[in-house]
């Protein structure tokens, strides 16, 4: 059974159609690049599939439960909203770290927060917190940050700042971890270590989606490539396949003007 | 010069009451009207975006007159006590400044930080409390202090309606020939403001171990 089964989702801002018809499924251990050029709707893909957007069409099932049905009101109820997005881990471009707690509280407070909730918390909190801390810190030397856990985000280079979101994301053991363009807003110099980070996780399985401009990196860590363009799915098939022989003129295009650098970023 | 000193002191003691009372009803004030100002229901939205630019538009001075003296001339109600409706116009117009100075802050964390929240199952109370209440406050503590320094000084204000605040107190001495006391009074607005300033200088670099 796929992990993540992707039917017919639609989605509108005002009059403008931002995603039509995308369907798509992944396997569990898999990685899925998305490429496309900026505005074709990969980021409210993302969104979408982590409920900071919800679709006006279709349907996003998760290991066989209906996580969300645009014509069932009934999956979108803003309580259980929260919980489904569990099921997903987003890691922004931006990488949106909370400045004032440290690179360890970064990682470790909602899964603090979500603990409170278990009913055997009271019981056991000191049990229970400290084995989040001792998480919190093995996912930041996972990262390579194990000498960084009480750096505040200020005092970390970009780089060092993705990695502590990664770590942040991992932290809920999500069952699909996205990036949304992770090394965007990076020095070229700092995308490196971002990079491999990720790549590490696709060695151990972890199932990804992966919004991406690289394409040498995606063609490499992923096992799918979805090349997107003005809201649909244009070309999906096998990431070797897709980059080195894309089977669409519209994906050669896009892969042309990337290889002569004239597309932005 | 002590006589003088412990009648300014005196008037001191209403300047440092109305000061207090105002911050401690206007800044919980402020917050709620800084929400109303932000809410998505249109017409509260413009309501409330009214009351803040009249309050605002107009001169504290006046709002003092008008709280006072309004309500026995227009509709032959029985006066407020004059300290009591000094603190209300205080408390009205300070809450309208600090409306504007809380929506400043809150809308100015990034998204980021909410969605960042989001999406790591939290709920919208947890986001508020853990994430976001801290970035405000440290974004609101500049513009706060300037309005407690300038609130510090337009207690002087409510002599329009003989309250005895200290400069008041300073001004009855000029019948008796004497002009220094009322002078006098500005070392003791210096010296709270100093005060003042330190404290808010000391919470400022509280803040300042994360950006």
């Amino acid at each position: 059974m796929a992990i993540l089964d992707v039917q017919h989702i639609e989605k509108h801002f005002g009059a403008t159609r931002v995603l039509e018809d995308i369907s798509f499924q992944m396997e569990q251990g898999q990685a899925l690049a998305i490429i496309g050029s900026s505005g074709s709707g990969k980021t409210t893909l993302l969104r979408c599939l982590n409920f900071l957007e919800s679709p006006d069409q279709g349907k996003i099932v998760v290991n066989g439960e209906t996580l969300f049905d645009a014509a069932d009101p009934a999956t979108q109820k803003e309580a259980e909203v929260r919980k489904k997005r569990l099921h997903f881990g987003l890691v922004f471009q931006s990488f949106n770290l909370f400045p004032q707690y440290t690179a360890l509280e970064n990682v470790t407070l909602a899964p603090e927060l979500l603990a409170k909730e278990r009913p055997d918390f009271r019981t056991r909190k000191r049990e229970i917190l400290e084995d989040i801390r001792l998480q919190g810190k093995n996912l930041l030397g996972r990262m390579g940050l194990e000498n960084r856990a009480d750096h505040y985000p200020h005092q970390l280079s970009g780089g060092q700042q993705q990695r502590v979101a990664i770590a942040r994301a991992l932290a809920l053991k999500p069952d699909i971890l996205c990036f949304d363009e992770p090394t965007s807003a990076l020095d070229p110099e700092l995308t490196g270590e971002v990079l491999k980070v990720i790549r590490e996780l696709a060695e151990q399985k972890t199932t990804m989606i992966i919004v991406t401009h690289e394409m040498a990196f995606a063609r490499d860590v992923a096992d799918q490539v979805i090349f997107m363009d003005e809201g649909i799915i244009v070309e999906r098939g096998d990431a070797r396949q897709v980059i080195e022989h894309p089977r669409e003129e519209r994906t050669r295009q896009f892969l042309s003007r990337y290889a002569e650098g004239v597309e932005e970023r | 010069m002590l006589s003088v000193t412990l009648t300014l002191l005196e008037g001191l003691v209403v300047t440092l009451e109305l000061f207090g009372l105002t911050l401690l009803f206007a800044l919980p004030l402020g917050l709620v009207i800084s929400f109303g100002s932000m809410s998505r229901c249109a017409p509260l939205r413009r309501v409330v975006k009214t009351i803040v630019w009249v309050v605002r538009g107009t001169p504290l001075m006046l709002q003092i007159m008008v709280v006072f003296y309004g309500p026995g001339l227009m509709f032959d109600l029985p006066l407020l006590p004059r300290f009591t409706a000094a603190v209300v116009t205080f408390v009205i117009n300070y809450a309208c400044y600090f409306s504007e100075i809380y929506r400043g802050g809150i809308q100015g964390v990034p998204v980021g930080q909410r969605e960042a929240g989001l999406v790591l199952g939290m709920t919208r109370s947890q986001i508020f409390f853990k994430v976001t209440l801290l970035q405000i406050i440290k974004r609101i503590v500049p513009p706060m202090g300037n309005e407690f320094i300038t609130l510090v000084k337009d207690t002087a204000l409510v002599r329009v309606i003989s309250v005895y605040e200290i400069i008041w107190m300073g001004e009855t001495y000029i019948r008796k020939g004497m002009i220094w006391p009322l002078f006098y009074t500005a070392v003791f607005y210096l010296l709270i403001n100093g005060i003042l300033t330190l404290l808010l200088g000391w919470f400022e670099k509280k803040m300042d171990y994360f950006r």
